[in-house]
């Protein structure tokens, strides 16, 4: 499939993948503090060791998300973050690194401007696609028309609880990797992987999907070892968050490159 | 025309559950039990992956329990023996002066065992709890009237109950918590966003998410991702199924108008139900237009918002032009939501009801005259249908000379006594009982050492209220 072939995500996943490595994934709220701090801190992503890179639109009713990042983008929305912004933000990225830039939001910011308005904006960007915590497939039918048009990336979410039935539909639907929800909760950092990650994946693989990545709860660079040993990729959110509010851009920048060392075999160093 | 719950859903599968199922767009012949996931352009499932299958699973016993005769007789039996149902059907006689002469009746949802409509839903959905061998509920509260009605059916079947209230409000509704606490369940008061009802909702969602194998979260309104629309209603359709037979019993015919107030919709959708089907009825929905419409303060979602999603259903939403959802204002704490349910809007765009805003001023004249001239305190939420009324029995007796032959059905969804404390600071009345305290303090100090010298009463009840809290 031309689309397939044309995804900035899968193509970001399978450049690890061909050194032999799972792909590090990286969140950040836009606009925290404020968006010229956004694109700063995407660039030092990028530069440490992001392969993917999303930038969280910062929304008024986040249900999927833990205190550190309710707290950081219920600033960002103080500091008047608005939703255009992200664009921008996207733009300035992708210009500057070779990271395959994708946007996660909740789905009203998407509707209030205009689903194919959003998806032209954003595809103008250069970004890479969506990752849509509250929109399944089942909604989607906008969405998947807007995202064929301008070739972008349509990260749906798949969870522990997820029926056979269910994995299927979303990776039918999904295009540039699937999302796995390591765990039954919001995003936040956890001391402990939940083992129900690894059989997920297992299963969405078996529904059918080409690249499956994991998140939530993910912190440190022992947990990015253990998933990378059977995930594509390796969501981190949470963590990243803190490191910006405590120390700023040297802060995110030391710990991605901690995080992005998980990536390889433990003893083995960086060539 | 059915009048108990058992009657009214027995007549439902054999035909409306049926043809609902078809659908409910334009041409379909009748809008009574739509099954949901989508009314017309709204409803649907704007939710996590992860809640799928836990809505799925909901959906699956509520539609399995809603044609099974021993559920339904179950609900039937506690609808009569527990909460008190059927409630009255009272016409209010000397408050009809203020609606232009026109014949008031008020469906009696205040004489509710707990105090307002709330607790049908309520004993509905803890039931389904037990169905699917769910140990704890969880629930969301604004002024604490469905926290309550949480607890309440919770301690009845033996369910640990948690209930997430916004901080401020837990401070403004003090003796609800302490409800809620007597009542056995736990209350987290709410820090996020605008720690308000939404922000409550928000955290139950979290909840949710992460206790879903123990857990069902008992929504109270109308609203949310199928099937809580369509679910919350059937356990509502009572009022209207009700109020429908005791009108045609009192007066020989059907009402001209039904009224009542809209936050999320689960008292207004549970009378309109019963009505629907009935061309001549006029339905009106009474939103909260707080400081007013024109001042940006209302809770007016359906007169002045836009088509969005919120909590898992398209619908109505108060939002900016980010899609961020704006907060709500309104002095009926009940009415303070900025989304509304997905069936109102749907019923809001074919024109089967009309949606209008009332203010807080306007409510509370109503709900003065009310106490006054019927001798009922009713809720403030309430009291905005009883303001809609008036002014839609003035526009119907307009011009006519016999203004009795108008009838309208008012759905006084819950009572007054957690309101006195706002309509008290409303009508100025503080001042008053201030100077009876400071009288009784007067008394207390000219017998000098009396039992009551020193305010004991306060600190004992500080005592006793972290006695609760220490569960």
């Amino acid at each position: 499939m031309d689309l397939r072939a044309g995804s900035k995500s899968a193509a970001a996943i399978d450049r690890a993948r061909a050194q032999g490595r799972a792909a590090l994934i990286c969140y950040i709220p836009a606009g925290y503090p404020d968006v010229q701090s956004t694109i700063d801190a995407g660039i030092a992503l990028a530069r440490n060791g992001a392969d993917l890179i999303e930038i969280g639109i910062p929304y008024s009713d986040p249900v999927m998300d833990g205190a550190v990042i309710q707290a950081a983008t219920t600033e960002a929305i103080a500091n008047g973050f608005r939703v255009s912004s992200v664009f921008d933000i996207v733009a300035a990225i992708t210009a500057a690194t070779d990271a395959a830039v994708l946007v996660m939001t909740y789905w009203n910011p998407v509707l209030r401007l205009g689903v194919d308005e959003f998806a032209r904006r954003l595809a103008d960007a250069g970004g890479a696609g969506l990752i849509t915590p509250d929109l399944i497939p089942d909604e989607a039918a906008e969405w998947l028309a807007a995202s064929d048009k301008y070739g972008l990336d349509r990260v749906f979410l798949v969870a522990p609880s997820s029926t056979p039935e269910r994995l299927t539909r979303t990776v039918a639907a999904s295009r540039g990797f699937v999302y796995a929800v390591s765990i039954m909760g919001v995003t936040g950092t956890r001391t402990a992987v939940s083992s129900s990650a690894e059989k997920l994946v297992a299963n969405t693989l078996a529904a059918g999907a080409d690249r499956v990545c994991v998140g939530l709860g993910v912190s440190t660079a022992d947990q990015v070892r253990e998933i990378a040993a059977y995930a594509d990729g390796v969501i981190v959110g949470t963590a990243l968050v803190a490191a910006l509010r405590d120390g700023g851009v040297p802060a995110l920048a030391d710990l991605t490159k901690e995080l992005s060392s998980g990536l390889r075999p433990a003893g083995t160093e960086a060539d | 025309m059915a009048t108990t719950p058992a009657a009214s859903a027995q007549d439902g599968p054999a035909d409306a559950f049926l043809s609902g199922a078809k659908g409910t767009g334009p041409g379909h012949e009748s809008l009574r039990h739509a099954p949901g996931p989508y009314f017309g352009s709204y409803g649907g499932r704007w939710m996590p992956e992860s809640l799928i299958a836990a809505l799925d699973e909901l959906e699956d016993t509520f539609e399995k329990a809603k044609i099974d005769p021993d559920f339904l007789a179950r609900i039937a039996d506690l609808n009569k023996n527990y909460s008190g149902r059927p409630s009255l059907l009272t016409e209010a006689k000397r408050f009809a002066a203020h609606a232009g002469g026109a014949r008031v009746f008020l469906k009696r949802e205040d004489l509710n065992h707990t105090g307002s409509h709330k607790i049908n839903n309520v004993i509905g959905q803890a039931l389904l709890a037990q169905r699917m061998g769910k140990t704890r509920v969880i629930a969301e509260t604004g002024a604490g009237q469905h926290g309550v009605a949480s607890a309440t059916a919770a301690a009845l079947l033996g369910l640990e109950c948690v209930v997430y209230m916004g901080a401020e409000d837990c401070r403004r509704q003090a003796l609800n918590v302490a409800r809620m606490r007597l009542l056995g369940a736990t209350v987290v008061p709410v820090t996020n966003g605008s720690q308000t009802l939404k922000d409550a909702i928000n955290d139950a969602l979290r909840d949710w998410v992460a206790n879903v194998d123990t857990t069902h979260y008992l929504l109270g309104t109308a609203a949310g991702a199928h099937p809580f629309p369509a679910m919350v209603r059937f356990f509502h359709e009572v009022i209207g199924e009700e109020a429908r037979g005791q009108i045609l019993e009192q007066t020989g015919r059907l009402p001209d108008a039904v009224c009542a107030c809209i936050g999320g919709g689960s008292n207004a959708i549970g009378i309109f139900h019963g009505f629907l089907d009935d061309p001549d009825v006029k339905i009106y929905g009474f939103e909260a237009g707080g400081e007013g419409v024109e001042s940006g303060r209302h809770a007016a979602t359906i007169t002045l918002g836009r088509p969005g999603v919120l909590h898992g259903a398209r619908s109505y939403l108060m939002q900016d032009d980010d899609g961020q959802t704006i907060e709500s204002h309104s002095i009926s704490a009940g009415l303070d939501y900025p989304g509304v349910g997905p069936e109102h809007a749907y019923l809001a765009d074919i024109g089967r009801v009309s949606y209008e805003p009332i203010t807080d001023a306007e409510a509370m004249e109503a709900f003065r005259l009310l106490c006054r001239t019927e001798g009922i305190i009713p809720a403030i939420e309430s009291a905005h249908a009883l303001a809609g009324a008036m002014k839609v029995g003035q526009r119907l007796t307009a011009g006519t000379n016999n203004a009795e032959e108008t009838i309208i059905v008012v759905n006084l969804s819950g009572r007054g006594d957690k309101d006195v404390e706002t309509a008290a600071a409303w009508f100025d009345l503080l001042d008053a009982s201030t100077a009876a305290e400071a009288a009784v303090e007067a008394v207390n100090r000219a017998t000098d050492a009396g039992p009551d010298a020193g305010s004991p009463r306060n600190d004992a009840g500080e005592d006793e209220a972290h006695g609760w809290t220490g569960e």
